[in-house]
């Protein structure tokens, strides 16, 4: 929970991530948060509202303004998760997510770089940041300065978890090794990028065409802590339905709702080759604020309501 | 029942038969992956320690847990017998079922007794207790030591840190959760 000063810092950290994005030329936008159907995803449960639901990310009314021809957009808004509370996590959360057309999970990492530069610059107020180019946070020294490290996640388990990614999603065993034996590893002294993830862990991200196993995703970990995740946006129509008919299929046989979101599946066809990525605003802000726990960076957690 | 989803600090759950409480509890979620739920938990009856990672489909059963107000009687040996204000019944626990709490009961005193099922397992004290001081070094008026504490021993035999002016025969009120000494009290 924030105090007044708290507060005054986390509104200099919004302004400092809006005029990244707008000094750069994007447009901000704010699409819906209740819409009628959702992404298709077996591990988020959405809260409903009446018969419609509170979307769990923005990302398919921003890819349907990319298919109007927008060709930069951002929004930072609020998003759903049921049954998600941690020190990580809170079932209300912001969520910063960006859009660029033209370009891939490659240029985004790059965007990410950047944008941590531009604020440590910025917001060079706060104590966490008083080292220029470094992060202060908690007990660790990182070292924000790049090009940031990126590691497969084909790389990842043979080094840290000492198993093929294949053969720990055959035996179940995938977020199991990746919570406790690689997170942890990651970004302790720097930022590290970990990507291209198995093509079932990427429901609407292009497939690399350099190795058809794997679908050219991303994610961004700070201290053990995973920020961010991009990808490369899947815009074959066709393979996405068969994607998502997996999905709600999987949802069914929990006997949970599932819809076939039409209208974006007639807008993706317009929409051109892109790249998109999702930042957790207040998981960024506890790291830059130097809080342990994401319920110490936000004006109200869910217990105090 | 429980679902995973319900697991915090603090939750008393079922497995295997027995009675467990949550003592740790990490929520974590990997980007587009399955929700994992890493517990640690206590055997209420044995203290045993464990730690074991769920997932959301996980359930458990609640445990047959019951308190009863019971005022504590005379101990013999290891055994501590305490009786049911209402139905007069007499149990006992043994000293290493209660551990710490023995720094702070006596005669007469009225806990919870906590069972699983018909056996009692554990007892929760008052918050605050008032013992009576059974060893304290007398204040020295003038002591320039700048000491703000001295040791003194209560009738339960523990020792604790007190303001200096608490003498031999005063009756104290002591904090159980943290055995720390709030204040002395006039009777």
């Amino acid at each position: 929970m924030l105090g007044r000063h708290g507060l005054q810092r986390r509104s200099d950290f919004m302004a400092a991530l809006r005029s990244f994005f707008l000094e750069q030329n994007y447009i901000e936008v704010d699409t819906p948060v209740r819409l009628p159907a959702l992404i298709p995803e077996a591990h988020i449960v959405a809260f409903s509202s009446e018969d419609w639901w509170l979307h769990s990310s923005p990302e398919l009314c921003m890819k349907r303004l990319l298919a109007r021809g927008c060709e930069k957009l951002f929004q930072i808004c609020h998003c759903y998760r049921k049954e998600e509370c941690g020190r990580l996590h809170q079932s209300e959360f912001s969520m910063l997510e960006w859009y660029r057309i033209e370009s891939d999970y490659s240029d985004l990492m790059t965007d990410c770089e950047q944008l941590l530069t531009y604020l440590s610059a910025g917001l060079a107020h706060f104590p966490a940041l008083q080292k220029p180019g470094c992060l202060h946070w908690q007990n660790m020294l990182i070292n924000l300065n790049p090009p940031w490290q990126r590691l497969s996640v084909h790389d990842a388990f043979r080094r840290y978890a000492g198993m093929e990614v294949e053969e720990a999603m055959a035996r179940d065993l995938y977020e199991e090794l990746l919570v406790s034996c690689i997170e942890p590893q990651l970004g302790q002294e720097a930022p590290v990028f970990l990507y291209d993830y198995p093509l079932a862990l990427g429901s609407l991200a292009r497939t690399s065409a350099a190795n058809p196993q794997v679908a050219e995703r991303f994610e961004l970990y700070l201290a053990g802590i995973e920020l961010a995740n991009g990808f490369s946006e899947l815009t074959n129509v066709a393979e996405q339905r068969f994607r998502f008919e997996k999905e709600i299929a999987t949802l069914q046989a929990q006997g949970r709702h599932a819809a076939m979101p039409e209208r974006f599946l007639d807008d993706l066809a317009c929409m051109p080759a892109a790249a998109g990525i999702a930042l957790g605003v207040d998981r960024l802000f506890m790291l830059l604020g130097n809080y342990d726990d994401i319920r110490q960076a936000i004006p109200f957690p869910a217990e105090t309501l | 029942m429980y679902t995973a989803s319900d697991l915090r600090k603090g939750l008393k759950i079922q497995i295997d038969g027995e009675p467990y409480i949550v003592t740790e509890f990490d929520f974590s979620k990997p980007g587009k992956g399955q929700a994992l739920y890493r517990t640690k938990m206590r055997n209420m009856i044995t203290g045993v320690q464990f730690t074991n990672t769920y997932r959301s489909n996980d359930k458990f059963d609640r445990p047959n847990l019951e308190e009863r107000t019971m005022q504590f009687l005379y101990s013999q040996d290891d055994e501590f017998h305490f009786m049911d204000t209402a139905s007069y019944e007499q149990i006992f626990l043994s000293r290493e079922q209660l551990g710490d709490h023995l720094n702070f009961l006596i005669d007469n005193m009225e806990v919870q007794v906590l069972f699983f099922g018909d056996r009692p397992i554990d007892i929760s004290l008052p918050t605050f207790v008032n013992l009576e001081v059974t060893v304290a070094d007398p204040w020295a008026r003038g002591d320039t030591s700048g000491s703000d504490t001295k040791p003194v021993t209560v009738q339960t035999g523990f020792q604790l840190q007190v303001p200096p002016f608490v003498e031999q025969g005063d009756k104290i009120q002591i904090d159980t959760r943290t055995g720390t000494y709030i204040t002395r009290v006039k009777e």
